[in-house]
């Protein structure tokens, strides 16, 4: 019998009993259901699969799902308001065409977030570093770079 | 176009993307978020050999394993058609190009890293990952053709046994004669041998495909990461499955990104649309980032020796050039009209050279099938030419933008025929570059270059004037040209009875925002509110047979046939309107969505109208039926030319060969716009592409042809960091032969991009004292630096 881990994921307790080596992107994905975060790649680089941690920005795809247990995880789908509105950096980048294909958005806005938490003032290359972690194929970056400032000066008002 | 094309949901606002909401919130519809009940899960054995015989393949403890469903080889195939080619490419002596057999599993050899041997279908993922690791294969590993020359040379390996060489075709296209009698007069000529390196086309999300098999009713349905559903439907079903097509759904849903890698129809959609059948269960498969590496189709990947005659005013005389093109191990769908139709063919670029011949050696090696990658020939030919234009101006001491100003086509000369088979429409290429250079202060430059060598860096600018050809028609010539399929667009418009209206678009979009840009294109000409339109693609159940997108076509294309069939939609509702009305049929206009009795007050909306077809009872049902629904199919009388002048600057860090991107401008002519935001993500898009090419990407097998840039760790990918923010803007010369006057915009960055930064990183090398003609992509440090050191 696997282990039971007690999870809060966007604000619901889970209790599962995920295998040793479950991924806790697989987790997310395939036994909660919850496909927003995308799996891009097997390294660990692309970044399409990051979620918040106890509100810290993670590769979920580095992580066993067995050790979020007693986090509280927050994935994309989790991030709107309860009423529906959008988070101010899900509305930048809905307003500054910071996606395209949609694939890295998820990781991309959550990571996002994280960088906002810690340095709510971000220079263009600040957050241009920051993204190092997220690849986008689509956009070349320049309005994800542009959500994410007026998402800041938002998030500062 | 309507009164209302100022509105801001009409054509040219810049609309927020309605498709946002769903991605914005992880509601997006992927491939891998599909899920069927009693899904089964297929993993492949790929070869680890560049080339090897099979001499047997032990699958018995992989069938053995605990959760296996079948084990698969070319044992269970063979009888399955081969992966077929859609172009056929005619060589200089009239012979058809070498098409060998692409089986859908490895018969009897394996011909590249990749290569599929065996599937393994299990219940669940671990399970048939685990069981892959069970089968034994037994190779025979044999010498690999890797190097095109070397490929070409006797004695060397072949990729397949039964054909006589590793050639695929010798093509040539222009005037030879008269090229070589410009040559004879010349007073200048210029040589340059140049690679353009093989890419990796890296779309985030992986390729995916799903197969499930209804018993009863004998439906096959394929979830697939496509481009073109319809595409895939006709090749899969017609020439690999033999299924019929009215018993074969192909869904494309939410698509992560393509940029050509899925267009083609492979292998693996073919196999778990089977496999479904075989053991009545759904499959799918889903690819890791390593698979995605070594089996999407490559890109680029050409070896170029380019002449360019000039006279002793600096005109371009004639351009000769010869071309390899790798092929990979086998034809991958579109691969035999990149390098020729789709490069060939753009060799004129923006100049009016009277004389052009190239040829082009399409060789098979031991490596992965290269096929279009965003701009696919186009790049190849512009990065050739903005080149050796460049390399002209260095030696003949004039400057670039004034060598380009002088030999451009004028815009009276409009239509130009070119001297390799394209005719341009229109265009004002001058204007382009005068816009460009204002923009990015080329006149300036002088200044900046004074200030980075204060700092200690090379600063240097770097032009290129690209064009493009888009939208790829009409159908009778490229059937002529070799094309084994239409490239016509089609639409359906439904009109609800209550006056909403959804379309039905054989386009698809990955990423290009399609909903939102054909919704604005409907409401503008129909005046209705733009949320009163739906836009619905991606499916072979649902929509008409389209060919999907590739090719900068949606719009242009795709977005005519919408265009085409509102037009019908319109004219209908006159008749209707004249009968409510009780007027003549040709007094009625529709305007500001509403069919009126000219110079009369009298009409009735398109909401009136709407209704009256679907409740007819006030109707005249003896000459018109009933329904407001109209089918389009558009196929284009040419190509669209989009063309535009990039101007890029760059530091060079004289100490590390590193290159920084210190701005980048792109002046874009891409007729009308529909929506601009969008235009300009899709330029960003392609310049971080064309960058990426030039300074980062490169796709490296070693002498064995083992792929060692096979992840994200050893392919380098451009970063955020990487890049800088772009300026960008458009001039207008509208297309001439499209009803909504527009070009496509989806590959321009990543076809003018290249050759403006090498342009800037030799001329910061030789504004910095060395001398150097050319630089192969990507300039990476080490090269950059090399290069420093050796001249
Ligand atoms: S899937 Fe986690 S970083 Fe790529
Ligand atoms: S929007 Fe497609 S990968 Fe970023």
């Amino acid at each position: 019998m696997s282990e039971q881990i007690t999870v809060t994921v966007n604000g619901d307790t889970v209790s599962a009993r995920p295998a040793a080596n479950t991924l806790l992107s697989a987790f997310l994905r395939e036994e909660l259901g919850l496909t927003g975060a995308h799996v891009g790649c097997d390294t660990s680089q692309c970044g399409a699969c990051v979620v918040l941690v106890d509100g810290k920005s993670v590769k979920s795809c580095t992580m066993l799902a067995r050790q979020a247990d007693g986090a509280s995880l927050t994935t994309i789908e989790g991030l709107a308001g309860d009423g529906g509105e959008l988070h101010p950096m899900q509305e930048a980048f809905r307003d500054n065409h910071g996606l395209q294909c949609g694939f890295c958005t998820p990781g991309m806005v959550l990571s996002a977030v994280d960088l906002v938490s810690r340095n709510p003032d971000p220079s263009e290359g600040e957050v241009r570093r920051w993204l190092e972690g997220n690849i986008c194929r689509c956009t070349g970056y320049h309005n994800i770079v542009k959500s994410i400032r007026a998402a800041a000066k938002v998030m500062r008002a | 176009m309507n009164a209302n094309a100022t509105t801001n949901s009409g054509i040219g606002g810049s609309v927020r993307r309605r498709e946002d909401s769903r991605f914005l919130q992880g509601r997006g519809k992927y491939t891998d978020d599909i899920n069927i009940a009693g899904q089964t899960y297929a993993v492949f054995v790929r070869s680890p050999h560049a080339h090897a015989r099979i001499n047997g393949i032990d699958t018995a403890a992989a069938a053995a394993a605990e959760g296996v469903a079948a084990v698969f080889t070319a044992e269970h195939t063979k009888d399955i058609g081969g992966v077929p080619t859609g172009w056929q490419v005619h060589s200089k002596d009239g012979e058809p190009m070498a098409e060998p057999k692409h089986p859908v599993l490895a018969e009897g050899a394996a011909r590249h890293v990749g290569d599929p041997v065996a599937m393994v279908i299990a219940a669940t993922r671990r399970q048939a990952r685990d069981a892959a690791e069970l089968v034994t294969v037994d190779y025979d590993p044999q010498p690999a053709a890797v190097d095109m020359k070397a490929a070409l040379a006797d004695g060397a390996a072949k990729v397949h046994g039964d054909l006589p060489g590793n050639l695929c075709y010798d093509w040539e296209l222009g005037d030879k004669a008269a090229v070589d009698e410009a040559f004879a007069g010349a007073a200048h000529v210029t040589k340059l041998d140049l690679v353009n390196n093989r890419l990796i086309p890296n779309a985030v999300e992986p390729r995916c495909a799903i197969g499930d098999y209804d018993s009863v009713s004998g439906e096959h349905t394929l979830y697939t990461t496509s481009q073109n559903p319809h595409v895939i439907r006709l090749l899969m079903g017609a020439f690999v499955l033999s299924i019929p097509e009215h018993k074969l759904r192909v869904v494309a849903p939410d698509v992560g990104g393509g940029f050509g890698s899925k267009i083609f129809h492979y292998a693996e959609e073919a196999l778990v649309t089977w496999a479904a059948a075989q053991i009545k269960k759904p499959v799918k498969w889903t690819a890791e980032r390593s698979e995605s590496f070594m089996s999407d189709a490559h890109g680029r990947d050409h070896v170029t020796h380019a002449e360019l005659a000039l006279d002793a005013n600096g005109k371009f005389l004639a351009l000769r050039c010869s071309t390899l093109a790798n092929m990979g191990a086998y034809l991958s769908t579109f691969a035999p009209c990149i390098p020729t139709y789709l490069h060939g063919t753009l060799l004129a670029g923006q100049y009016a050279t009277p004389a052009i011949y190239c040829e082009v050696k399409a060789v098979f090696t031991n490596t992965v099938p290269v096929d279009a990658y965003r701009g696919a020939g186009r790049p190849e030919a512009t990065f050739i030419l903005e080149r050796i234009v460049d390399q002209a101006a260095a030696e003949t001491g004039v400057d670039p933008a004034e060598l380009r100003r002088r030999n451009m086509i004028q815009p009276e000369q409009f239509p130009y025929q070119t001297p390799v088979a394209l005719q341009y429409d229109t265009g004002n290429y001058e204007a382009t570059l005068d816009q460009a250079l204002k923009a990015a202060d080329y006149a300036g430059f002088e200044a900046r270059r004074k200030q980075s060598a204060a700092a200690g860096k090379l600063r240097g600018v770097g032009l290129s004037c690209y064009i493009e050809a888009c939208g790829i028609a009409p159908s009778n010539v490229v059937g002529s040209l070799g094309a084994r399929a239409g490239l016509y667009e089609a639409a359906t418009v439904r009109v609800n009875p209550t006056g909403s209206v959804v379309v039905f678009t054989g386009s698809h979009a990955h990423g290009q925002g399609h909903e939102t840009t054909f919704a604005q294109v409907v409401s503008d000409m129909l005046g209705i509110d733009y949320d009163a339109v739906e836009i619905v693609h991606g499916d072979t159940a649902k929509v008409p047979f389209g060919m999907g997108t590739y090719g900068s076509r949606s719009i242009a294309v795709g977005g005519a046939a919408i265009a085409k069939a509102v037009d019908k939609i319109i004219a209908k509702g006159k008749k209707i309107a004249a009968h409510l009305l009780e007027a003549g049929e040709g007094d009625i206009v529709f305007e500001n969505g509403a069919f009126k009795v000219a110079g009369t007050d009298r009409e009735k909306s398109f909401g009136d109208i709407a209704l009256t077809a679907y409740v007819p009872h006030q109707y005249p049902l003896e000459s018109l039926e009933p329904g407001l629904e109209e089918t389009a199919f558009y196929d284009p009388a040419n190509f669209t030319y989009p063309a535009g002048t990039y101007v890029c600057e760059v530091e060079v860090d004289p100490d590390t060969g590193q290159v920084t991107v210190a701005s980048f401008h792109a002046s874009d002519d891409f007729g009308n716009l529909i929506n601009p935001m969008i235009v300009e993500g899709q330029v960003h898009g392609g310049l971080a592409q064309g960058i990426g090419q030039a300074l980062l990407e490169n796709c490296v097998y070693d002498a064995e042809g083992q792929l060692l840039s096979g992840s994200y760790m050893d392919y380098c990918m451009p970063r955020a960091d990487d890049l800088p923010s772009f300026q960008v803007d458009t001039t207008v010369t509208a297309c001439t032969h499209n009803p909504l006057g527009v070009k496509g915009c989806g590959e321009a960055g990543a076809i003018g991009a290249p050759p403006a930064l090498i342009n800037a990183v030799v001329n910061a090398l030789n504004g910095g004292g060395h001398s150097i003609a050319h630089l192969d992509m990507p300039a990476t440090p080490q090269k950059v630096w090399a290069a420093m050191q050796s001249n």
